[in-house]
């Protein structure tokens, strides 16, 4: 099937994960945040809006575009940086 | 001129296997030399000709050419292999820049096929319409251009590099620079004392560009200078992609689309053939994903559902799904592209030539990496690595072409991004497309009547048509 689901999608990416986060999203801020533009514009939809006005992040599965720091229009929210060396997402294309 | 003498060799060798046993290290390549050596290295023991940040085209092409002078060369990659961080479409278009370093390299690099076909298709939800261009003078050596796997080309050409003397080492991430004085002398890698000094630092650290940042050539980017591109690798096996693309043996095709298919966002998709796969997704700019707060892989099924792509994809298998930004403004975000001790090359510079036309950047990667490891061997052979010296790297791109390609298309990311142009133009042209092709019994109208017709419709101000036809001059005409 070539229409797939992105849970689906994301399995297809092989990640080693680090137990220590690369990107560091401070919640005070994005509790004072209406665009949330994180939560669209992620490929891999790691930004999950909360009932109570926070996002619920996770960086275990990311791609470590950058796309999420450019698009933020809070300054400080988002501490953005490599994962250690060898560590994070590994492309294969094969 | 420094030449790698057999003892500076074994030092190097030496540093980075100190380097490879650093408790923070992480190399899964080299777990074996791991046990090996414990010991942490001497402060400023050794120091490297050339340090180069970024194992892709721009820093393999900047290490090969250092190498190859005899220099000492030290070639950083974050990832657990060259490539393995790296995402394009992925259309190669600088065979002949390549062939230059490397002759007939196609003959030993793992290349998908060369492309002998281009499609640039103007889209509605319902249409496209399309130029075509097919010529069998792009099958003969050295070719125009290829489809491309990075993670495969990237490591070989990488290895070239290696072939040459330059010193690869892996999963080394690099965060800052060093600096004397006023001048940059080598990397800070985030391992226990993993401070490298070097007389020339490249950066060639990608789109992020963080060194570029952090020795304060470059600014903070703007949402509407990058654009994110998704993309899938789908398997189609061989026999199945000759026929469906009219492609014979080992030609390729390059599809580029604008228009509805990204919606009402500003950006576009891609196709590429590769020997037993396809390359396709779609590329959102990235203030323009948020103002419309559309998600990127949406977009993507929205691309492989649109009926003039959705039987093209019909039957692949998702091999793998990536992500990667772009940079796009061009001329308008390129960084300072040197200092005293360091130079910055590939998209750490910016150096993507975005324009609806073309779709380039790993050639302007490889002739700026060429340009800057000359630059670096320049510098070594008169033992000046100040900022007045290395600000040749500058004539050098000039040279190339580089920086003129750049300066004369400056104008074209805006153009390119507009909403007429993404959006309303496509429109037009596949609405007066369709009444010139449509038969309904009523009289055939001649082109002239349809095209003031169509453009009464759009309800555009003969004004902003007048500013776009200007614009879109100064963009691509003269």
């Amino acid at each position: 099937m070539v229409s797939i689901p992105l849970e689906e999608r994301m399995r297809t990416v092989r990640f080693k994960v680090d137990d220590r986060p690369h990107i560091v999203v401070n919640a005070a801020v994005c509790n004072n945040c209406s665009v949330r533009a994180c939560v669209y514009v992620c490929p891999a939809n790691l930004f999950v809006p909360l009932d109570d006005g926070g996002i619920l992040f996770n960086y275990e599965e990311c791609f470590e575009c950058g796309t999420c720091y450019i698009a933020c229009n809070q300054e400080g929210a988002i501490q953005w940086s490599y994962p250690r060396g060898g560590y994070g997402v590994t492309f294969r294309e094969a | 001129m420094a030449f790698l003498s057999k003892e500076a060799s074994l030092a190097l060798v030496q540093r980075v296997h100190r380097l490879i046993g650093m408790k923070n290290g992480v190399t899964p390549h080299d777990a074996p030399q791991r046990r090996r050596q414990r010991s942490a290295p001497r402060p400023g023991a050794e120091r490297f000709d050339v340090i180069v940040v970024g194992a892709g085209p721009a820093g393999s092409a900047a290490a090969l050419v250092a190498a190859r002078a005899g220099l000492k060369v030290l070639l950083l990659e974050r990832g657990e292999y060259p490539g393995s961080k790296n995402v394009s479409g992925a259309a190669f278009y600088g065979s002949a820049i390549l062939h230059e370093l490397i002759p007939n390299w196609w003959e030993q690099a793992p290349v998908e096929r060369h492309l002998t076909r281009r499609v640039l298709a103007f889209m509605t939800a319902e249409t496209s319409v399309a130029i075509d261009f097919r010529t069998t003078r792009f099958a003969e050596p050295p070719y125009n251009g290829f489809s491309i796997l990075r993670p495969r080309f990237d490591r070989w050409f990488a290895d070239q590099a290696v072939a040459a003397g330059a010193f690869l080492l892996n999963a080394a991430v690099v965060d800052e620079v060093l600096w004397e004085d006023d001048q940059v002398v080598g990397v800070r890698v985030r391992r226990d004392e993993g401070d490298l000094r070097a007389d020339v630092v490249i950066a060639c650290d990608g789109a992020n560009s963080f060194l570029a940042k952090n020795a304060g050539l470059q600014r903070e980017f703007h949402a509407h200078e990058m654009s994110l591109g998704v993309k899938e690798v789908l398997a189609l096996d061989e026999a199945t992609i000759r026929e469906r693309f009219h492609l014979y043996d080992n030609d390729g095709l390059a599809i580029e689309y604008i228009g509805a298919i990204t919606e009402e966002v500003s950006g576009g998709g891609f196709l590429y053939t590769n020997r037993d796969s396809l390359s396709l997704g779609v590329i959102g700019q990235i203030s323009s994903l948020a103002e419309h707060r559309r998600r990127p892989y949406e977009l993507l099924e929205t691309f492989k559902r649109h009926p003039s792509v959705a039987p093209l994809v019909r039957g692949g298998r998702v091999r793998e799904y990536s992500a990667h930004i772009i940079p796009e403004a061009g001329w308008n975000m390129l960084p300072k592209l040197y200092t005293g001790g360091m130079l910055v090359a590939g998209d750490a510079a910016a150096l993507c030539f975005v324009a609806g036309l073309y779709l380039e950047g790993i050639n302007y990667a490889i002739q700026s990496g060429i340009a800057a490891g000359e630059t670096a061997v320049a510098a070594h052979r008169e033992r000046d690595f100040s900022a007045r010296s290395l600000a040749r790297y500058l004539e050098r791109l000039r040279a190339r072409y580089v920086l003129t390609d750049f300066a004369n298309y400056r104008h074209a990311p805006g153009l390119v991004n507009s909403p007429r142009l993404q959006n309303l133009y496509p429109e037009l042209i596949a609405g007066a497309a369709e009444q010139v092709f449509r038969v309904n019994g009523g009289p055939k109208r001649k082109l002239l009547p349809i095209a003031l017709d169509t453009l009464r419709r759009a309800n555009i101000s003969p004004i902003h048509m007048l500013q776009d036809a200007w614009q879109a001059g100064r963009s691509f005409g003269w």
